[in-house]
């Protein structure tokens, strides 16, 4: 191509082209993140779970915010990668990386046999699927309770992060970095997706399928492989859960989890990556207060959670982070 | 031109589509010869538009065979079609609302230029294929709406998106549903223009009810009734056949 080709002119395409480009405001929430382990040690073990929380919903978002396929039952691969990574340390394979790794494989390949299926039906019939997938393994998981330690879970141990780092179950120290990285990881692995064309073309799927077929793409196939990218997440982020407690139990592939990631990811806005950080981190403070305030009786944070979904479906219904949408806009307009 | 086989770019035979008992397609031969300008008309329900979508392989016909350059194109998906260079519009905007129209047409020319699959270079990377969008923009006239969402747009303004991105997929045959409808007559004429100045290498088919501009435009006509060709010819000949004109042209004209 000659340089006289690729001049472009307009505002839309300079707008276009720099659209994956870093903002300041994206330092914000790692900053938050380290803040948090110095200013509240004390809160650790749920901030961990937050960070990994987060990189689950991150993966949920790549398909349901982007490619439009709505899945209730994200856990499958969760708990894949979950149970991927205890099995091993439980069989005496204690290295946590590798672990994460064949967890992310394991997942992927789930989500690529599984996506063969599920993703030649839509809406209806695709939200029924992916939920079947899900309790088909959580009962699986409850049968063979001999290898899964059912309910009751089974206790392992990994030897340090390279060899350096040991998980500290107690003061979550290593445990909280090793979150956070691969958080940082996860989220800059979907930020370049979403930003490449091959994103983009997701979100083409998402607005309008039938277009898509006539302009030449193959829609079944994009979406497959989209699946089996959050699927690869959502296994890490199952791995790291299991991995920084030294335990698992067959909660992991509860529907629960799928129903309650995908109500964090609504919350906090859909297809949008940052939804994913606010969704889960109100949601699981949410979660906490109540229990601290009202009891674990269940009941007080369903009723919360109900009265939270009304809130966000009323007056949020692009999620918490698109309450800001107008005023960014007006921002925009008024500085050029 | 004629109908001499093996010279068509685009060609039916004996296509027919059921559904159930409804016939919506019978035993169509048709042939589209490389820049042929070729309307097909007829009373609503004819099964006109269920006709594109037997070509573009968006439905499956009952029988017969579509070929493309002679070869049967039957094993072929719809985006696999739109690959050898087939390429539709359509009658109700099809596009993607939420999206800018540079965008909108930047996805297509995307997927045109093979790079939809790059997962790791960003958009802004590639200018090539940003600048080729804009130009597509420029070309039917929407540089001043390029950075509005298509929801935004006035209906007429959002069918020039539609034949912009049909442009911008370098289709070979082109088949244009209906471009003009749902546009006020006072927009009507930039879209006329703006087929009128597709490249003439392009073969054409146009679905259309309005009669000046099936003459204007058209060097061949062919007539659908109830799903199966009534007749088929060049302008002056269908406009003087009584059966048409007492299907179809009696309605308007007198």
């Amino acid at each position: 191509m000659t340089a006289a080709a690729v001049r472009t002119n307009g505002a839309a395409a300079a707008k276009l082209l720099r659209a994956h480009r870093f903002r300041a405001i994206e330092l914000l929430p790692w900053l938050i993140a380290i803040a948090v382990y110095f200013l509240f040690p004390g809160y650790r073990l749920l901030a961990t779970q937050i960070l990994v929380l987060i990189l689950f919903a991150i993966s949920l978002d790549l398909i349901v915010g982007y490619a439009g396929i709505v899945s209730l039952g994200h856990a499958a691969f969760f708990g894949t990668g979950a149970y991927t990574a205890a099995l091993l340390a439980d069989a005496g394979w204690q290295e946590p990386l590798s672990a994460l790794a064949l967890g992310a494989v394991t997942a992927g390949l789930l989500g690529w046999v599984s996506g063969w299926i599920i993703l030649r039906t839509r809406e209806l019939t695709l939200l029924m699927l992916t939920m079947a997938l899900g309790i088909i393994l959580y009962e699986l998981a409850k049968d063979l309770d001999d290898i899964t330690g059912g309910f009751d879970g089974i206790n392992f141990e990994n030897s340090a992060i390279l060899g350096l780092f040991p998980f500290d179950v107690l003061y979550y120290t290593t445990n909280y970095w090793y979150a956070f990285a691969f958080l940082v990881l996860g989220f800059l692995v979907a930020r370049t997706v979403v930003h490449a064309p091959f994103g983009r073309s997701l979100v083409g799927i998402r607005e309008n399928v039938r277009r898509m077929h006539a302009i030449g793409t193959p829609v079944q196939q994009r979406m497959r492989h989209v699946y089996v990218i959050a699927a690869m997440i959502a296994g890490v982020a199952g791995a790291i859960w299991v991995q920084v407690q030294g335990n698992i139990t067959i909660g992991v592939y509860e529907f629960e989890m799928s129903g309650n990631i995908l109500i964090m990811l609504i919350l906090g806005g859909t297809g949008r990556l940052y939804g994913a950080f606010i969704g889960v981190t109100v949601f699981t403070i949410l979660e906490n207060l109540t229990e601290t305030v009202l009891g674990t009786d269940p009941p007080y944070w369903e009723l919360v959670v109900g009265i939270v979904l009304v809130l966000t479906v009323l007056f949020a219904p692009r999620g918490l982070l698109g309450v800001f949408d107008p005023l960014i806009r007006r921002y925009r307009e008024r500085t050029p | 031109m004629t109908d001499v086989p093996g010279t068509a770019v685009l060609e039916t035979k004996g296509l027919c589509k059921n559904f159930g008992a409804l016939v919506v397609a019978k035993d169509i031969d048709f042939a589209l010869e490389p820049g042929a300008r070729h309307a097909v008309i007829g009373p609503n329900g004819a099964g006109k538009t269920t006709f594109v979508n037997l070509l573009t392989g968006a439905l499956p016909p009952t029988s017969g065979a579509v070929l493309l350059d002679g070869r049967d194109i039957a094993g072929l998906a719809e985006h696999e079609r739109v690959k050898h260079g087939l390429v539709r519009t359509f009658q109700i905007n099809t596009l993607f609302n939420g999206l800018t129209v540079l965008e909108n047409i930047y996805l297509t020319v995307a997927e045109r230029m093979g790079v939809a699959t790059g997962l790791f270079r960003p958009v802004g990377s590639r200018p090539e294929v940003v600048a080729e969008a804009e130009r597509l923009v420029e070309m039917v006239q929407l540089r001043d709406d390029a950075g509005r969402t298509i929801d935004e747009l006035p209906y007429g303004r959002q069918r020039l998106v539609e034949i912009a991105i049909a442009l911008a997929l370098e289709p070979r045959v082109l088949l244009l549903d209906e471009p003009s409808a749902g546009v006020p007559g006072a927009e009507s004429h930039i879209i006329l223009d703006a087929i009128a100045a597709l490249p003439a290498e392009i073969a054409i088919m146009i679905i259309e009810h309005d009669m000046d501009v099936v003459f204007r435009f058209a060097e061949r006509i062919t007539v659908l009734v109830s799903g199966a060709v009534l007749a088929s010819g060049p302008p002056d000949e269908i406009a003087a056949d009584e059966r048409v004109r007492a299907v179809y042209l009696g309605h308007g004209h007198g």
